[in-house]
């Protein structure tokens, strides 16, 4: 089943120096694991290539149910170099919730999982 | 017996925040300390230059406003601020408090905390000189590489001074670069007298300045989880946290006030400008941020406890900054129909009029606002928008090539793609660039001073 992260997560990011890090949390506690199991590193650097020019690291945080991205190289220098609008990455939050996973639908069945609108 | 509580408020999450949140944080209930934190990692430098300038200034001057709304609370009340407002003059900005102070009659009554010591600027070549190269955090590079264009260079100092001015009975304490997390976790180390290496303790201390420092941002502001539901944001109360001796503490805010305080509005906050997790490094401990227990203690209050810590690293982390050259933007709206095709066609030409014109930048960067300024690629297709406004930058080493660039937005409004307007804003502004050096200096070498004026 698809899922939407937006309807499963909420989000905060923020900057340090040219680096995004953007903070993942389940809305719920009980869909923790669906972000542990399907919110990969590999996903993730999938969803920002040709938006950020470096890698991605990756951060569990169970106890509060999130997880934790660092987006290098995504904010065209960062601080006062950059020319971007967003040059303190504090909308890459939603732009990672964005992304849509693939939950198998026994999974997504038994959390209650709300399934992505159709097209 | 009940045990001993400590209510440290916070009043200013940044220099430029809500005027009025210092005031309604001492009047809207009992606190017994008021943390604001007005240094962003560029901000030292602006106050290098006021410096220069004028020998007089070099600190955050809303400190002095924000001090005037709340002397009464502190001499009539016994509430205690503790600030980085100093900037790179903390003695200049306990001067101008002291005769604010005077003029409102209540010079006797301020207890006036000065730290010092975190200003390398003085001793830069002699650091470099003894083997200390400054190295840049991000990039490797060594400071002198960019020596002669080092506006301003101040260590992050710990709670140990701001501890040390408590204790000798300073009831207002003014420092330069302390950490964010500095100002909470120091009257909590005063209060409890918690060692310097109770570890969980002094994690524990961080925790709860990573949850302050921001001001609402724990409390309802910026928070996307329900955010419509968020009730009466126009009188959002800033967080305060409740804190015991044995590290656990609970944030709330004053009762009657707006926004929120959940498990929700404190996990985004903690997680803000978050790196690795288990290492939050500070001066004073090293915090392990997948040890916070969050819990549900009633309406709009979240206790917060378990927390570990670990010893410090023998480094302290040094914010320099440094003249990096010129940088401009310029915008332009494009109405409907075709609004995104428009801009593009002007940015298409707009380049190449700069290229013609043999103008070399270190950056250039157009952004479609409306389509895909802030998601990039991510926004996907959109329709046939209302408007859309092209914001193109430039930044180079060469003040009269951005200078130039400036020169080249307005004319497209007349000889460039149709529906165009929103140029009233005039020609953009050149601004120098100041950019940020983050490097690690040995802790030894940086010693702070403590003064405390009656």
């Amino acid at each position: 089943m698809k899922v939407r992260l937006l309807d499963i997560a909420h989000a905060r990011s923020g900057d340090k120096g040219d680096t995004a890090n953007v903070g993942v949390i389940a809305l719920r506690p009980e869909w923790y694991p669906v972000l542990a199991h399907h919110l990969t590193l590999e996903r993730v650097t999938a969803h920002f290539r040709g938006v950020i020019t470096g890698s991605v690291e990756r951060f569990e945080l169970p106890n509060l149910s999130a997880l934790n991205f660092l987006l290098h190289g995504a904010l065209d220098g960062g601080g006062t170099l950059s020319l971007k609008t967003d040059a303190q990455g504090k909308v890459f939050s939603t732009a990672l919730l964005r992304l849509t996973l693939d939950v198998p639908d026994a999974e997504a069945r038994k959390l209650d999982l709300p399934p992505a609108p159709a097209g | 017996m009940t045990a001993k509580v400590v209510r440290v408020a916070s009043g200013q999450g940044f220099w430029g925040d809500w005027l009025e949140a210092p005031r309604r944080q001492v009047e809207g209930g009992q606190v017994d300390y008021l943390m604001l934190d007005y240094l962003a990692e560029v901000t030292m430098s602006i106050l290098q230059k006021q410096k220069e300038r004028d020998p007089s200034m070099g600190y955050a001057r809303d400190f002095v406003g924000a001090m005037d709304s709340v002397l009464p609370a502190v001499v009539e009340r016994g509430v205690k601020v503790i600030a980085n407002a100093g900037g790179v003059n903390p003695p200049a900005c306990a001067a101008a408090v002291r005769a604010l102070a005077a003029q409102r009659g209540a010079a006797g009554a301020l207890r006036v905390g000065v730290v010092t010591g975190d200003d390398l600027l003085p001793r830069l070549d002699q650091l470099i000189d003894e083997g200390h190269p400054l190295l840049n955090m991000d990039t490797g590079a060594p400071l002198s590489t960019v020596r002669d264009r080092v506006l301003s260079a101040n260590a992050y100092i710990g709670s140990t001074p701001i501890v040390e001015a408590l204790a000798r009975g300073a009831n207002v304490v003014i420092t330069g670069r302390s950490t964010d997390t500095a100002l909470t976790m120091a009257p909590l180390r005063h209060e409890f007298e918690w060692g310097a290496t109770d570890w969980d303790r002094l994690a524990a201390g961080i925790v709860a300045g990573h949850i302050l420092e921001c001001g609402a941002q724990c409390s309802g502001g910026n928070c996307l989880y329900e955010w419509r539901d968020i009730p009466d944001l126009a009188n959002v109360g800033y967080p305060i946290v409740e804190a015991l001796a044995d590290g656990s503490f609970t944030v709330t805010k004053h009762a009657g006030t707006g926004g929120r305080i959940s498990t929700h509005t404190v996990t985004e906050q903690l997680v803000y400008e978050m790196g690795d997790p288990h290492s939050y490094i500070t001066p004073d401990v090293i915090a392990d941020f997948t040890t916070i227990q969050l819990e549900a203690a009633g309406p709009d209050r979240v206790r917060v406890y378990g927390i570990r810590g670990r010893e410090a690293t023998d480094k302290l982390k040094v914010s320099i900054a440094y003249r990096a050259g010129f940088k401009a933007v310029g915008t332009l709206v494009y109405a409907w129909p075709d609004a995104l095709e428009k801009a593009q066609l002007a940015d298409r030409v707009l380049r190449e009029r700069l290229d013609r014109l043999g103008l070399r930048f270190d950056g250039v960067l157009t952004e479609f606002v409306g389509a895909s300024a802030t998601h990039g690629p991510l926004a996907g297709a959109v329709g046939d928008l209302p408007e859309v406004q092209l914001r193109f930058g430039v930044r180079g080493p060469d003040r009269a090539a951005v200078e130039r660039f400036t020169r080249e937005i307005a004319p497209l409004v007349l000889n460039g793609p149709p529906s165009v307007t929103g140029f009233a804003g005039g020609r953009p502004k050149v601004e120098e660039i100041v950019a940020y050096w983050p490097a690690l200096v040995d802790k030894r070498v940086v010693t702070t001073q403590v003064e405390v004026l009656a």
